[in-house]
């Protein structure tokens, strides 16, 4: 409930016209990419995007280093940033859904066991479910569609653990976890020098994170035969991993984004919002790869 | 106002009237045993236990509700009527009351927990398809049902038999409009028929309302249910679930007839396949295979291809002068038997049609529509050269 | 701060302020009404009689797609966010939304969302013919190429959504009056609030859906494919997940409406507000955990039909307690009958129907019958149509004079009220008999058994459309030609901070916050 008797409303703005333009322009170009139809639309929309939020946020940035934003608007802020947070844990809720879905459900209806029916040997006769998923539906009755892989990513025994390369991924993850709380700490505490410290080395780790993660992809693709193409284990297995990696890349460049404002001197130790909300989205990303860890690798 | 309102109804109910009549006296002939359409107000009882089941459980439910929508109804016209400004009713100012909202928070669970335990009973019995008599296998395909009955070799192909013509107007339509196919699914009354419904495309559901059946067929899976029908007759039913184009256009007709009779039909059957297996080896003249060929390519490619082998630009291809119609013969079979590679809309016919039918469908799309494929020996097909190819795979 | 509205166009494109927006939103989903609307006239046509007389199949699919995708995403949800924007505000005594850019980014994308799907229409392979539903493999392995704008359209769509629902959240969590507790706030934006919440948490889980089609028609992927090990009907589940609370985040904002005006006409305050209160957060809670009455047929295990048809049935309950206490409301109230209250009473009698037949559709061995039939054609006009719609109808009516300072024809608006209650049931009342006579949904064409009451149900429907003009005239008749409306108050029995303010209101609703007790 508000007790501030001063809100604040901006003056009209044409950034949002314009960044719901640049997202016209992505669904359009992504409509035309997919289908082979060129690459010019959806560039333009990428670049129009980019453009609109620097000015944008430069604007906000801007209205707040002018003190002209209230502690209510701040709140709002605080509101907005933890219910998107929130979607994008019903986005991921969705793909792990599926995950779920299909290991405790189809897996075993396609191979006759469970509740459905056991006549299903007439349509792929001789299918084993298993999981990981290596010899698909489709190969027991010489498909070629969908290939299985020949190797997948579950944990290789504790022989190997070392060489595994989601271990270390957890490791740099948890990690940056903790040095961007060192972060936030730092500024609370209007340590500058520790915090633009402690916030490098979490971008530097997000970063290394995303090498392995290409590491491991390249690994998948060129000696695994594990592909998005190789049925449903190379489906969750990339579409969860992948939706992680892309979140990964968004939190890595909002924070290093934020350790240039931290350079520059845009933050206080009352006033942060901006690195808090990144910091809390990394928070968030962190806690969905344990979730992979989990779902996907360990038990994969 | 009133009589300005009054016009307006009595104009918008007259062309209603007006139409009805035509549409009974368009849509009616004499001697037909179809149910006048304006009685068709509720659920058919049905010939099996399930469609019998799911009658009692919705009128059932209908009455509950009917009877809440009196009391609530009641109510709330009463006070329509009876608490009225313009009667110069003074309103009360009461706001709630935790007694009437516990009690109607209440009632209603009781009375949904009424409702739950017949539907439970009935669905438990459903469910279970053990024991059956006979196993037909349904496979829904983009338009029509495949019929295999497991363990005596047969199966066959259902579609719809009402013309094109009479679909857009050109001719009249018959009784069985739309409800018609040119060969129904054939089971004997009083016994256990267990289905296993599944689809080689996209989802299909195979419905008879009569029998209280309705299950998706969904591709790559096996759903089970079944029947044991009480009443010998023809039963029609419908494809429940949208397939694309031709969804309305995929009915389901089932045969109920007496023990000896299904045996009679299954013995006739089997000599029916016997003979088409040997007419895979027989020689046809062009003329034989065109005419053949013309009838079978309007039952199972016309719907995608058209009956004027243009096709649907953007959805469908054009046969009328297209590289595969005019070129190779061994493409040509190869995308019929097999299907396309690359769009899956396009089936595999090999094993949805005999070789016959084949053979006829594939030199009719050589030289119908000014096709006019390159030499005699690419014009025509016969059924041994599609044999020949399956078994050369 | 400026202190009225900027001029020309730039008002409009770069506007920040919330009636300005909740305007944009309004006529934008009107537009969209009428195109849904239109494609509807097209589908009725066709149905007049057995046979294909104006449309092909394939065509007749595109807009039975179209027309449920137009009237949910682009008529009906965008109306509810368009008097969201103008009432909450004035409601809870605040200046305007808690985030104005991104309300105005959130108005923005839909204009280029809806131009794109419906520019499928125009493009080789037409437009999607999937229906609203799009279940996979007929959305996927065998859609029309366009598939793809309007995987991307619901992405930008549902974007939207998320941000417009965040800024609801935010600005009734944030932004109230002093004095102003939760348990204070009109019942309107109470609803609104829970509806926002369960936008933020389902439209995520529609992105996901239409992502993994986008995977498995373009990259290769399984998710929907038996033979690379997914599952068909995987995709029935994501999507129900999301659509089931769809549903009543149609329905949530409808209901606080009706809360809103029933009380004014009757002059009596609402019965039971708490309990509305609690029945709404139990409506949105059973919502997330009943998506599967919608998939009785598909071969479910028997615990999973039991488990959805129990949970889907104490829906009731909560249902029930919000229309008991309308009618607790104008029982001994001083009621009279001006159009917001006729749409409201109607809302009330027919939205109960659909609620009773969607009580029919719960119990699982029934709906083995009605699935996929005519019925639930029936049914969910009867709660989305009567529902929604009348309840919008309601809305414009009541809150006409407060925003446009000018009073309405109160005898159009009565003939429209009669023409749109007539209308309707014609149109839907005789679809639940050919439901239950055994006509399937989504049919092109059918037997002639089926042709009298569809006949009927078409001339219902253009009736019910004709209505809709004589509203669309009334409107714009009160914005530039209304009598202005009484000074002191519109009507004689509301309450609530809207009304404490001059119509039209000033610009900036309330600059100092009102105080509330
Ligand atoms: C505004 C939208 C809306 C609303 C509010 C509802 C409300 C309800 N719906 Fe409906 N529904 C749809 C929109 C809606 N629905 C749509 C769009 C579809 C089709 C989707 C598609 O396939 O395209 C659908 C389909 C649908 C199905 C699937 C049918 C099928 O495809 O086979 C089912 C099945 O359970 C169902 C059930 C219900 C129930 C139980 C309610 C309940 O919420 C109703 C509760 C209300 C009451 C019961 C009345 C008032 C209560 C009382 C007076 C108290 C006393 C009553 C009793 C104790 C009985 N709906
Ligand atoms: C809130 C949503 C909403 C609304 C408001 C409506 C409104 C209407 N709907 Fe429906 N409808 C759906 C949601 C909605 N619908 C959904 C989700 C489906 C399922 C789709 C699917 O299966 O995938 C569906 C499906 C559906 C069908 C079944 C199609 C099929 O299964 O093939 C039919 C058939 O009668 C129908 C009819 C109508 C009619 C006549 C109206 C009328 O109320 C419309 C009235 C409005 C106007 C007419 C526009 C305004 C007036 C004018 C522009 C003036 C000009 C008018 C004239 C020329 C008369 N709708
Ligand atoms: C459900 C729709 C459908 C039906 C029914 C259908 N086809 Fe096709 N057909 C297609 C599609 C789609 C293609 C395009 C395939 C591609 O692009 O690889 C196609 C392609 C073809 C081609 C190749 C055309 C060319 O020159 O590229 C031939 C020949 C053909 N079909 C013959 C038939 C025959 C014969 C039948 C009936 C026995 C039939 N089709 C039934 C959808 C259908
Ligand atoms: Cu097959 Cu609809
Ligand atoms: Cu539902």
């Amino acid at each position: 409930m508000s007790s501030d008797s001063n809100y604040y409303v901006p003056e009209q703005s044409p950034y949002p016209v314009v960044t719901a333009l640049a997202m016209g322009l992505l669904a359009l170009g992504g409509g035309l990419a997919v289908q082979g139809k060129g690459m010019l639309i959806l560039t333009l929309g990428l670049v129009l995007l980019a453009v609109v939020f620097y000015l944008w946020f430069g604007t906000v940035i801007k209205e707040n280093m002018a003190g002209m934003t209230s502690p209510q608007l701040k709140r709002s802020y605080v509101w907005g940033m933890s219910w998107f947070i929130f979607s994008e844990v019903m986005f991921f809720a969705a793909f792990f859904g599926a995950l779920f879905y299909i290991r405790v459900y189809a897996m075993p209806w396609l191979g006759g066991e469970g509740d459905k029916s056991d006549m299903i040997s007439l349509i792929w006769p001789g299918f084993q479910p298993e999981w990981p998923l290596m010899v698909n539906p489709d190969q027991v009755v010489g498909g070629e569609k969908f290939v299985g892989p020949e190797k997948n990513m579950s944990f290789p025994g504790w022989g190997g653990v070392l060489g595994w390369l989601p271990l270390w991924n957890t490791i740099v993850l948890l990690t940056s976890s903790v040095t961007v709380h060192w972060a936030h700490h730092a500024i609370k505490h209007n340590d500058r020098s520790k915090f633009n410290l402690w916030l490098g080395v979490t971008v530097a780790l997000g970063a290394i994170f995303l090498v392995l993660q290409y590491l491991e992809y390249h690994h998948a693709y060129a000696d695994m035969g594990l592909t998005l193409e190789s049925g449903i284990y190379g489906t969750t297995f990339f579409m969860l991993t992948g939706f992680h990696g892309f979140h990964v890349t968004m939190g890595t460049l909002m924070l290093f984004i934020q350790w240039i404002r931290g350079l520059k001197g845009h933050f206080s130790a009352d006033d942060q919002f901006g690195f808090e909300a990144c910091s809390w989205y990394w928070h968030f990303v962190d806690v969905v790869w344990l979730g992979l860890f989990i779902f996907v690798y360990v038990l994969g | 106002m009133l009589s300005r309102l009054k016009q307006l109804v009595v104009y918008a109910l007259n062309p209603l009237v007006l139409l009805s009549c035509a549409g009974m006296a368009s849509a009616k002939e004499a001697g037909s045993d179809q149910p006048e359409g304006w009685s068709l107000l509720n659920m058919p009882v049905g010939v099996t236990e399930s469609a019998r089941n799911s009658y009692d459980i919705h009128m059932y439910v209908i009455w509950v509700c009917v009877a809440i929508g009196v009391v609530v109804f009641g109510v709330m016209i009463y006070s329509m009527l009876a608490h009225r400004k313009s009667l110069g009713h003074e309103p009360a100012t009461f706001h709630e009351s935790t007694t009437v909202e516990l009690a109607w928070t209440i009632i209603p669970v009781f009375i949904l927990v009424a409702l739950a335990v017949p539907a439970t009973t009935s669905m438990v019995e459903r469910y279970d398809s053990s024991e059956a008599d006979i196993d037909i296998k349904i496979t829904g395909y983009q338009w029509k049902w495949q019929y295999e009955y497991l363990g005596e070799d047969i199966q066959f192909m259902s579609e719809l038999s009402t013309s094109e013509p009479a679909i857009y107007g050109k001719e009249s339509k018959t009784e069985y409009y739309l409800t018609e196919v040119n060969e129904p699914l054939v089971i004997p009354v009083g016994k256990k028929v267990r289905f296993l419904v599944t689809a080689k495309d996209v989802i299909h559901a195979w419905w008879v309302p009569d029998l209280g059946v309705k299950k998706d067929a969904i591709p790559g899976f096996i759903n089970e249910t079944w029947t044991r029908v009480e009443e010998p007759g023809i039963y029609r039913g419908f494809c429940a679930e949208l397939c694309g184009k031709g969804h309305a256009f995929m009915p389901v007709v089932v045969n109920v007839v007496e023990a000896d009779e299904y045996a009679q039909w299954l013995a006739d059957k089997k000599a029916a396949v016997a003979a088409e297996r040997e007419l895979a080896n027989k020689s046809f003249t062009l003329e034989e295979l065109m005419a053949k060929g013309e009838e079978a390519y309007n039952r199972s490619c016309a719907s995608c291809h058209m009956a004027n082998g243009e096709g649907i630009p953007g959805a469908f291809p054009g046969l009328k002068a297209s590289p595969l119609t005019l070129g190779p013969v061994a493409d040509h079979i190869d995308m019929v038997v097999n299907g396309s590679a690359t769009n899956a809309a396009m089936q595999a016919f090999g094993g949805q049609l005999s070789e016959v039918d084949l053979a006829a469908i594939i030199t009719y799309e050589r030289n119908a529509w000014g096709n006019d494929a390159l030499g005699d020996d690419d014009k025509i097909v016969q059924p041994i050269d599609v044999l020949k190819f399956k078994q050369g795979q | 701060m400026a202190h009225g509205p900027a001029k020309g166009i730039g008002r409009w494109l770069y506007a920040t302020n919330h009636k300005d927006i909740g305007t944009m939103y309004l006529w934008f989903s009107f537009a969209m009404f009428i195109l849904g609307g239109a494609f509807a006239m097209i589908i009725r046509a066709e149905l007049f009689a057995p046979g294909m007389q104006l449309i092909k199949p394939e065509f007749f699919n595109q807009m039975t797609t179209m027309h449920g995708l137009i009237m949910v995403f682009g008529a009906i949800m965008p109306a509810f966010v368009g008097l969201a924007n103008w009432l909450i505000p004035m409601q809870i005594g605040a200046p305007d939304m808690a985030l104005p850019r991104m309300n105005n980014l959130s108005f923005w994308i839909l204009p280029f969302g809806f131009s794109l799907l419906a520019a499928t229409l125009f493009m080789e392979g037409g437009a999607p013919n999937f229906g609203w539903t799009f279940y996979a493999p007929l959305s996927t392995t065998y859609a029309p190429p366009t598939v793809n704008f309007f995987i991307f359209g619901v992405h930008i769509i549902g974007a939207s959504s998320i941000m417009g629902s965040i800024n609801i959240i935010a600005t009734v969590l944030n932004l109230r009056a002093p004095g102003m507790t939760l348990m204070k706030m009109p019942l309107f934006v109470w609803t609104w609030l829970i509806t926002a919440f369960l936008l933020v948490a389902v439209m995520p889980v529609l992105a996901g859906a239409v992502t993994m089609m986008l995977m498995d028609i373009n990259f290769g992927t399984s998710f929907f494919d038996a033979a690379g090990g997914g599952d068909p009907v995987l995709f029935q589940h994501v999507f129900w997940f999301f659509g089931h609370p769809e549903v009543y985040i149609i329905i949530l904002p409808a209901f606080g409406v009706i809360s809103a005006i029933i009380p004014t006409f009757s002059r009596k305050p609402l019965f039971g507000y708490s309990s509305m209160v609690y029945a709404t957060s139990a409506i949105a809670f059973l919502s997330f955990i009943v998506w599967a009455h919608h998939m009785y047929t598909v071969g479910m295990p028997l615990a999973g039909e039991l488990y959805f048809m129990y949970a889907t049935m104490l829906i009731a309950v909560p249902t029930g307690v919000k229309v008991f206490n309308w009618i607790a409301t104008m029982f001994g109230g001083a009621i009279s009958y001006e159009t917001p209250m006729l749409f409201s009473i109607a809302f009330v009698i027919l939205f109960t129907i659909g609620g009773f037949t969607g009580l029919m559709l719960a119990m699982a061995p029934a709906d083995i019958q009605y699935h996929d039939s005519y019925f639930v054609v029936a049914h969910f006009h009867y709660v989305m149509v009567a529902g929604a719609v009348f309840s919008m109808s309601a809305a414009v009516y009541y809150w006409l004079p407060k925003w446009t300072g000018k009073m309405y024809s109160e005898a159009m608006g009565k003939t429209h009220f009669w023409l749109a209650f007539i209308g309707f049931n014609v149109t839907f009342f005789p679809q639940h008999f050919l439901g239950l006579a055994g006509m399937p949904r989504r049919y092109a064409d059918y037997a002639l058994q089926f042709t009298e009451w569809n006949m009927v149900s078409t001339v219902g429907a253009f009736i019910y459309g004709a209505a809709q003009i004589l509203f669309l005239y009334n409107v714009i008749r009160t914005i530039v030609a209304g009598t202005p409306a009484p000074e002191e108050k519109t009507w004689e029995g509301a309450e609530g901070l809207e009304w404490t303010l001059p119509s039209p209101p000033p610009f900036h609703s309330f600059s100092t916050p009102p105080e509330v007790k």
